[in-house]
């Protein structure tokens, strides 16, 4: 199934797979590709379900229009109407799941999404594509990095980020049966498999020695990190659901221990879950290394292996990273 | 559909009306926006005395009328209102915008019983109306009317354009919108507000905003397969 949308000017779907140098080996089928197709059986299953959208995605969803005429709502290229429209279908209680590039969905309508949803206390699921680097000949207006952390700004978003479609299914799932505010950012890029996601947890992927670092992976930067770190002694971690944090989880981790040194590797704003680290492990002595995409504009387009290897973000750059990082241990200067 | 007042749980009687101005003074201690807040007296009472169907008994019926006010600013004579109408003590007046009261100088929804949406920030109502009639649809609940109050200078915000020709384009019959004009956006008029709002593909209706049979006639103009603007037309702010 094609999600392109046939829109003209910049709503242009990113390609599904990139042409010329290729990231870690994707599936053929995207998270947005997934997303398309259980959002189309969960609104045949569920009647209070609803989807939003802002064209992009659109043609994906036809057939799903065909069959629920007033459940599938395309507003056209209009991203404050998108939000407020699936806010206001959920005072009418309706469970909307909202739709389009997280740079749209989230940055532009962003006072939609705070007083829409939030300040008028109702429940919905947000659904974004292309998140920071996905589509990097489209350049920086497509590109979203700070989309977690401006939600941070807000109260009660659960925000998941999957790493492999599948995760992205189970996660969606999650969301829609639920009643509260959520968010499923869905990337491009993928885990070569998934895990067992779900419940918030933090999944414990390998255990190192008491003064390894504790590696946290974010959704499809799980694959990048695990090859960085082979052959290190590290503790790493996976997390497909970044809020609420698994604060519980973390501090399951570094049981035991006097010292801790925790580095984040995030798909998005580098440093955006510090502050949760903070917070989770108030008690403990720690360093923290937020790992991600920088504030500073890359102005390059090129293919998303490209962008991860300029962000750090590929095996060979988190090595580098987490490797200085540890031995900075101790060092005063 | 027409409720009076007399009949209205926790209504106040045939002089319903004339005793706003009272239940205002009770808010008249803080005195933001009190120009705003009488702009739309005329308009808020018709709608609940004769229009909509909701009462406190029915405050949370799926099949309720709604009505939102987008236009947060100056809520007193909304909350007159809705304290006419029995939707909260009429006491509750006294503390308007305390600490300890629910009354805002912006409603809050989940603080004010009756108060479809918390407002203050424009242009949010016209979006949020669109996505609850669509709602209201989607479940089959074809009798629900959406009536969303605005400022003709809160039609400054683009968020209201993109719901506009939406809203026209779909033919959203069952949304309203009620336009207070008074005549207080710097740039632009009524005149090309009620021309974009048909050339979108809505009903308009045009009425003196204190009259309050031209208000009840323009509120319910039949506007089959499109959705329906009453411009309201009061004093100007400035004068």
């Amino acid at each position: 199934m094609t999600t392109r949308t046939g829109t003209t000017r910049s709503t242009t779907a990113p390609p599904t797979t990139t042409a010329t140098s290729t990231p870690p080996a994707p599936p053929a089928e995207t998270m947005r590709d997934r997303f398309v197709s259980v959002t189309g059986g969960l609104l045949d299953e569920d009647p209070r379900t609803a989807v939003v959208l802002a064209e992009i995605s659109a043609a994906g969803f036809t057939g799903a229009a065909r069959r629920h005429p007033h459940r599938v709502i395309n507003v056209g290229i209009r991203e404050q109407l998108l939000v407020g429209t699936g806010a206001g279908l959920a005072l009418a209680g309706m469970r909307p799941i909202v739709h389009t590039f997280a740079s749209f969905l989230v940055e532009r309508p962003f006072e939609q999404v705070k007083l829409d949803f939030q300040h008028q206390d109702v429940g919905g699921v947000l659904v974004s594509a292309a998140g920071s680097y996905d589509w990097p000949q489209g350049g920086f207006t497509h590109m979203s990095p700070g989309d977690v952390a401006l939600l941070d700004t807000l109260d009660g978003w659960t925000v998941h980020v999957p790493g492999h479609p599948d995760e992205a299914e189970a996660l969606l799932r999650e969301a829609v049966r639920g009643e509260d505010r959520v968010y499923v950012r869905l990337s491009e890029q993928s885990n070569a498999a998934p895990r067992a996601v779900g419940g918030g947890r933090l999944l414990r992927l390998r255990d190192g020695g008491p003064d390894a670092p504790v590696v946290i992976a974010v959704g499809p930067l799980l694959d990048a990190t695990a090859e960085a770190l082979a052959g290190l002694d590290a503790t790493l971690l996976y997390a497909a659901t970044v809020r609420p944090f698994d604060r519980a989880g973390l501090r399951e981790a570094v049981a035991g221990r006097a010292t801790a040194d925790v580095v984040l590797v995030e798909p998005y704003l580098a440093g955006t879950s510090t502050r949760e680290v903070a917070e989770a492990l108030r008690a403990l002595p720690h360093r923290t290394l937020g790992l991600g995409v920088p504030r500073a504009e890359l102005r390059r387009y090129g293919t998303m292996a490209d962008h991860l290897g300029a962000h750090g973000l590929d095996a060979a750059g988190l090595r580098r990273q987490v490797t200085e990082f540890a031995s900075l241990r101790g060092q005063t200067g | 559909m027409t409720a009076t007042a007399s009949t209205t749980p926790g209504g106040i009687g045939q002089s319903g009306f004339a005793e706003l101005a009272g239940l205002m003074t009770r808010m008249a201690g803080a005195e933001k926006h009190v120009p705003a807040a009488h702009s739309t007296t005329d308009a808020l009472w018709v709608l609940y005395d004769r229009v909509l169907r909701v009462t406190p008994a029915t405050a949370d019926a799926p099949d309720r009328d709604r009505f939102l006010l987008s236009k947060g600013h100056g809520p007193m004579a909304y909350y007159a209102v809705l304290a006419a109408k029995g939707f909260f003590p009429r006491d509750w007046l006294d503390g308007f915008g305390g600490f300890d009261s629910p009354l805002g100088h912006h409603p809050d929804r989940t603080l004010v019983p009756g108060a479809e949406i918390a407002s203050g920030s424009l242009g949010h109502g016209l979006p949020l109306g669109v996505g609850t009639a669509l709602g209201l649809r989607a479940r089959d609940l074809t009798e629900p009317a959406v009536w969303v109050l605005v400022g003709d200078a809160e039609l400054d915000e683009g968020s209201n354009h993109e719901a506009i020709d939406f809203a026209g384009a779909s033919g959203l019959d069952s949304l309203h919108v009620v336009v207070i004009d008074n005549a207080s956006a710097s740039w632009g008029t009524a005149r090309s507000q009620a021309d974009r709002f048909a050339a979108a593909g809505w009903s308009v209706a045009e009425v003196d905003g204190r009259d309050h049979e031209a208000l009840y006639a323009g509120f319910t103009r039949p506007h089959p397969g499109r959705p329906h603007a009453v411009f309201a037309h009061v004093e100007p702010k400035s004068a």
